[in-house]
């Protein structure tokens, strides 16, 4: 089938590729049972059947490329693991989502953690590791549990423990629960906590891959990037190829939420775009039209309807100025105060910022004073140029892309809505009436009907 | 040569913080092995023996802080750094069940502002505060990791999704009431002691509390059943969760449409939940990507 006439069918069907998310809807999709009689641990034992350096290559081959916001190749991450050092060597996966909007781990590992444990032996032989941590974030208990129920039924059914479907592959698994700190999805804060201190950011270089974890080789993955790997081998390099784009290869976990009909997880080959996954659910909330969106969490520069079109994959999303990020797709619409909404992610961002890089904590700070008093009408024009100057001098500036999103819906919402602020401004307050926004905002007159 | 009046600061260290009773310090030490031997490095260990304190007291208090530096061989400084650097540590008593309302951006402008204005209003009580049963400890809190189910309400770190101000007043009215309350995902409710345990490590063992709730939550399958070519037969959480003031008779996903609010779109005919579901096209064993289809 041609990309022409792709396009001209734009059925769910064809737009969409569960993969991850195949049986999500079956009774006990957590649990081994179910998880083997989809083909679970069929990718582990082709893994076994390589060596651990054509493993890397494969999975580099595939195109795999980091799905927790970067885009890094997984598979280069693994490459650049050290051999032969005689250190120990380090997996911790990534499962501390708290980017505002992204949504997509957690329900993941709640219905099919196995997909994680699997990729998570494979990842651990090919970079010769005996020792994996997943660090999940500690206020998502109903998946704590279901982990939990996870590790103990691989380490029974011999998945995990020693001598790994008779490979001589050793490997301990243990699940950490975090306790509430945005820095820690950041990987070098994540492995300072994971060493039990404070949150805070290292210095790199060097660079996990050679001081990491206890300053040992550590991988640090995120959770979807680890459990796409079982299907690709399952499955074949070249079946992942076929999705997406040559540098963009694969399917991913889209989370469409906010004002929009259907909010909820899309699993689609990348380079999807929002209008097509609009189309197919429903659209905005009926009566209303898009006014701006994420691409992948509050971190990303936001976009407006003029962005409908973008290819949703990793170089599309960055060449229109943004960032594909985590593919949180918060779309809000017209009944939504832009200033309002900056200066709740600006107050998140200096609640979060750990305080260890003087530009980010301190510019955060005065970021939160500036649009609080914006918002409430109490603002002058010359605090706009102020916004952008201090968001400035917050990114690229701190040890982490904490401060970088801090930046991004300032310089963002300025670009595409600098008129609504001056509005704040001159009209000394918000136009907006927060009632309309609400989930309930048009149910009360439609509802005796 | 302290001999001033307790009570009145003059500048002295405070004294040691008393120790736990025998009995606790010993059970408390047998848990404390349990999880240090599961990292390389003992000190690994902090962020679940903070966790396992609080279970015992409902706060991370000086005792426990103290038990920990001696166990891992820290000062209280450097694990009083650590505690009060994660917000899930407590610092004070508060109550049995944590209602933490998302007041971040996308809950916020879906209702978690005025959910979160409603509770404190109700329940007489700012933000971090405690009823005076001691039921209910009252926060907003950041983004959990539910957009798609907004406004979320977290009780004990369950989640109870799609919440109205409404449904979350009535919530805290049960919990403070005893009535047992389940979340829309999750495990029924256990007390704050009890989740502080399973954070440091220790399975819930009751029956039943892993499967609770079941797969996913309706959210969660949405493309999915897109992809199947069940789009009809898709509940919208906006219409089958808890719903406001109007719209009581609706709960959970199972709930049925009713005046179906937005305009169906192309792939969503009204007629086809009783139309044939899978072709090979949707066939979820065999997602077939965008340029693998010659075959067709």
């Amino acid at each position: 089938m041609t990309v022409a006439t792709e396009i001209k069918d734009p059925s769910p069907e064809k737009l969409l590729a569960p993969v991850l998310s195949a049986f999500w809807d079956e009774d006990r999709s957590w649990t081994l049972d179910v998880y083997q009689r989809h083909e679970g641990y069929e990718g582990l034992r082709k893994a076994l059947a390589m060596t651990p350096d054509d493993l890397i290559a494969y999975v580099k081959d595939s195109g795999l490329r980091g799905r927790g916001g970067a885009g890094f190749p997984t598979g280069m991450k693994w490459q650049f693991i050290p051999q032969g050092d005689g250190k120990p060597h380090y997996l911790v996966v990534n499962a501390d989502e708290s980017e505002p909007g992204t949504c997509k781990d957690i329900p993941l590992l709640f219905a099919n953690p196995h997909s994680l444990i699997e990729g998570i032996v494979i990842a651990c032989y090919a970079i010769r590791s005996s020792h994996a941590f997943i660090y999940l974030r500690g206020e998502v208990v109903p998946v704590l549990r279901r982990l939990h129920s996870a590790v103990r039924e691989a380490y029974a059914a011999g998945y995990l423990g020693k001598n790994i479907l008779g490979s001589g592959l050793d490997l301990e698994l243990t699940v950490h629960a975090g306790a509430g700190a945005y820095i820690c999805g950041e990987e070098t804060a994540l492995l300072d906590s994971l060493e039990g201190r404070r949150g805070q950011p290292r210095l790199r270089p060097p660079f996990p891959a050679v001081a990491g974890l206890y300053a040992c080789p550590t991988v640090v993955n995120n959770v979807e990037s680890i459990a796409s790997v079982p299907a690709i081998l399952k499955n074949g390099k070249e079946w992942f190829r076929s999705m997406g784009s040559e540098k963009s290869p694969g399917f991913t976990l889209y989370s469409l939420s906010g004002h929009v009909a259907s909010p909820g997880q899309y699993e689609a080959p990348l380079g999807i775009t929002l209008r097509q996954l609009l189309d197919m659910s429903g659209g905005m909330r009926p009566g209303h039209r898009l006014k701006f969106w994420t691409p992948g969490g509050s971190s990303t520069p936001m976009f407006t309807d003029e962005h409908l079109d973008v290819p949703l994959d990793y170089e599309g999303v960055g060449a229109a100025g943004s960032m594909l990020g985590t593919k949180a797709l918060q779309c809000f619409d017209e009944t939504t105060c832009v200033v309002r909404a900056v200066t709740r992610w600006t107050e998140f961002y200096a609640h979060e910022s750990c305080g260890k890089c003087t530009p980010c904590r301190e510019g955060t700070y005065w970021l939160v004073q500036l649009l609080r008093d914006i918002e409430a009408g109490k603002g002058a024009m010359s605090d706009l140029d102020k916004l952008n100057d201090i968001a400035d001098n917050i990114n690229g500036k701190s040890f982490c892309a904490l401060g970088d999103g801090a930046a991004s819906p300032i310089f963002s919402s300025l670009k595409y809505f600098r008129e609504e602020y001056e509005e704040h401004i001159t009209g000394r307050g918000c136009p907006f009436d927060p009632a309309r926004s609400t989930a309930w905002a048009d149910h009360r007159t439609e509802v005796n009907a | 040569m302290t001999t001033t009046p307790e009570g009145v600061s003059l500048g002295m260290p405070q004294l040691p913080a008393p120790d736990y009773p025998d009995d606790v310090r010993a059970r408390l030490e047998q848990d404390a092995r349990e999880i240090v031997a599961r990292y390389p490095d003992s000190r690994s260990a902090l962020l679940p023996l903070l966790h396992l304190v609080q279970s015992e007291e409902g706060h991370v208090t000086r005792t426990g802080m103290q038990f920990c530096a001696d166990v891992l061989g820290l000062t209280t400084a450097e694990v009083t750094a650590v505690a009060t650097f994660y917000t899930m540590y407590r610092r004070g008593p508060s109550g049995d069940y944590q209602v933490g309302v998302c007041t971040n951006t996308l809950c916020a402008v879906m209702g978690g502002d005025a959910i979160f204005e409603a509770l404190q209003d109700h329940l007489g009580v700012g933000n971090g505060g405690t009823t005076d049963d001691g039921k209910v400890t009252l926060e907003h809190i950041e983004c959990n990791a539910a957009c798609d189910f907004a406004p979320v309400v977290m009780v004990n770190w369950e989640f109870f999704d799609n919440q109205t101000v409404r449904s979350a007043k009535q919530l805290v009215d049960d919990l403070r009431a005893g009535v047992p309350v389940e979340p829309t995902r999750g495990a029924p409710l256990c007390t704050f002691k009890e989740t502080a345990r399973i954070l440091a490590g220790f399975p819930d063992e009751r029956e039943g509390a892993v499967e609770a709730s079941g797969s996913a939550g309706p959210a969660s399958l949405i493309g999915l059943r897109l992809a199947k070519g069940e789009a009809a037969r898709v509940v919208h959480p906006r219409d089958g969760g808890p719903h406001d003031e109007a719209h009581d008779g609706a709960q959970g996903g199972a709930a049925p449409r009713d005046t179906a609010p937005h305009d169906p779109s192309p792939s969503e005919h009204l007629s086809s939940h009783d139309a044939p579901q899978d072709t090979s096209a949707s066939d979820p064993a065999h997602p077939a990507g965008p340029t693998a289809e010659e075959g067709e």
